[in-house]
């Protein structure tokens, strides 16, 4: 009798995360009791709470993807806990917290600009055509910390092209929903809400560009910028817009949120580079959030954009890096 | 023993001081079911670093709150809080040389000499160095006057300790700027009570 060697389980197959997430919750909440009586902020405490309200994910139909790294993926937990995610709060904790007001469905995305098929569309029915794939990437903040995230996606370029941009489509322009009573962050004028972001459209068209609707096999998280996201993994993660409402073709370079916010610190390319610092820290090394004791574990060393040059250097062959960060 | 009211808040604001720390001590070792967060360094660095700045700030507002309630023995809580703001400050900057930096002394020096937040933050490192070793009975008695003078340093550090803060915030400034009221406030009362003391001297007879 042959004995097949079983293959690597798809991200969809594992156990969904949501379901051993709150298992270890149920333990958690028991020593929550313990935990309380310290009193003070504690990440563990509002974490507890939060994910017990979880509901269970139904998986997404994927298949997989060759541009995935074979790095270990950061913990569900991780992933969905400590992000950025101003539209729900400053603090990397708050999105988790405070998401809930989010209603990802209905959804609808308006595409137009520079285009011949614009419209406004129902999300299902926009990534409908789309096989979903699992893209494991690495992924970069800015602010020196990385994580590896299984997500699920399509590739942008393959939805944009069904708009037919036309000529004088140079760049793509990507809007946040703006609605302070589902994004209370919103009512504080942090940022000049809505959140705006842009690619060129040659960067637009990358292969390793997606839409992200799922993480882990199941639909976004809210605090993860559900429904519908993009993921560029060779940019600095506030390239990467969440809650997306608008695509819009333009012919330049639109303005985007941190970009117009301090000009300085983010520029419009925002591609990860080792030798090219922010004003106020270095970016030559990173923390991988997660990993056993991570109190003791070593920084890993950036990579020129994020470890994905081969594949898109020849994007900014003629690109002055340090003048256009 | 008998304990006077003043001997058990100095004894309260020991423990509440020490509560901080041992908390973020048993996080880092997962007891207690204490957790420093998917990102520890960047926690504990933040967390050290907001109890220093809030003890010192705090420190700063013992003398102001003694002669507003006329009650001196307030101002033993004064050496404490100081010397606490001044042990989170050390440990906040031991975290970041060991954990964040991990010695790599070529980014420290890089640091140091080119990133003004750094630069500010260690400069009021350093001022507290004097304070915090010239805090014991037998420094006071041997410096006499000379005590006073160099102890105004701290309210050098606590601008500094602010200004650290307000530096490396991302984009929100409002704590920075509650802290930097505060201080204005604490400070502004000495300014004005000087004046005021100064004014109301009678002239001294012939």
């Amino acid at each position: 009798m042959r004995i097949r060697r079983p293959t690597e389980p798809r991200p969809s197959e594992i156990t969904p995360p949501s379901v051993y997430a709150e298992r270890r919750n149920v333990l958690k909440a028991l020593g929550l009791g313990l935990s309380a009586g310290w009193g003070a902020t504690t990440g563990a405490l509002t974490l507890g709470a939060n994910a017990l309200t979880t509901p269970a994910r139904t998986a997404l139909v994927t298949i997989p993807s060759p541009l995935s790294t074979r790095e270990t993926p950061s913990s569900y937990t991780d992933i969905t806990t400590y992000n950025n995610f101003y539209e729900f709060g400053l603090d990397k904790s708050d999105p988790a917290a405070n998401a809930h007001t989010l209603k990802p469905r209905p959804w609808k995305v308006t595409i137009d600009g520079a285009c011949d098929k614009p419209g406004t569309f129902d999300l299902d029915e926009l990534i409908k055509p789309h096989a979903l794939e699992d893209r494991i990437y690495r992924f970069r903040c800015v602010e020196a910390w990385s994580m590896v995230i299984p997500w699920v996606g399509f590739p942008l370029g393959a939805l944009l092209k069904r708009f037919a941009p036309d000529s004088r489509a140079k760049f793509v322009e990507f809007t946040t929903l703006q609605d302070p009573l589902q994004m209370p962050g919103q009512r504080r004028a942090v940022l000049h809400w809505p959140y705006r972001e842009g690619l060129r459209m040659d960067e637009a068209m990358h292969p390793l560009a997606i839409l992200a609707v799922g993480l882990y096999g199941a639909a976004l998280p809210n605090q993860n910028g559900a429904p519908l996201r993009l993921v560029v993994p060779w940019k600095y993660g506030f390239k990467n817009i969440k809650s997306i409402v608008r695509i819009r073709f333009t012919e330049r370079a639109p303005a985007t949120a941190w970009n117009t916010a301090a000009p300085e610190e983010y520029g419009f390319f925002a591609n990860v580079n080792p030798a090219v610092d922010h004003p106020r820290w270095s970016q030559a090394q990173e923390r991988r959030i997660g990993g056993g004791n991570s109190l003791f574990t070593a920084r890993l060393d950036t990579q020129l954009f994020n470890g994905y040059g081969a594949q898109v250097a020849p994007l900014y062959r003629s690109l002055d890096l340090r003048k256009w960060f | 023993m008998v304990l006077s009211r003043w001997q058990l808040l100095r004894y309260a604001l020991h423990l509440g001081l020490c509560l901080p720390l041992t908390r973020l001590v048993l996080g880092a070792f997962g007891l207690a079911g204490q957790s420093l967060g998917p990102d520890p360094i960047e926690y504990l660095l933040r967390e050290l670093g907001w109890w220093a700045l809030t003890t010192l700030v705090g420190s700063l507002a013992v003398t102001p709150v003694a002669q507003l309630l006329g009650k001196a023995p307030v101002l033993r809580l004064r050496r404490p809080a100081g010397l606490w703001g001044f042990a989170y400050a050390l440990l906040h900057f031991s975290v970041y040389l060991s954990l964040d930096r991990q010695w790599h002394w070529q980014e420290i020096l890089k640091d140091l000499s080119q990133r003004p937040y750094i630069m500010v933050g260690f400069a009021a490192l350093l001022l507290l160095l004097p304070l915090a070793a010239t805090s014991t009975a037998g420094a006071m008695r041997r410096l006499g006057r000379r005590w006073r003078t160099l102890h105004r340093l701290v309210y050098g550090v606590g601008v500094l300790a602010v200004l650290h803060f307000a530096l490396q915030v991302k984009k929100d400034l409002t704590e920075p700027l509650l802290y930097a009221g505060c201080l204005g406030v604490l400070l502004g009362w000495r300014l004005w009570r000087k004046k005021w003391m100064a004014a109301t001297q009678p002239e001294p007879t012939r």
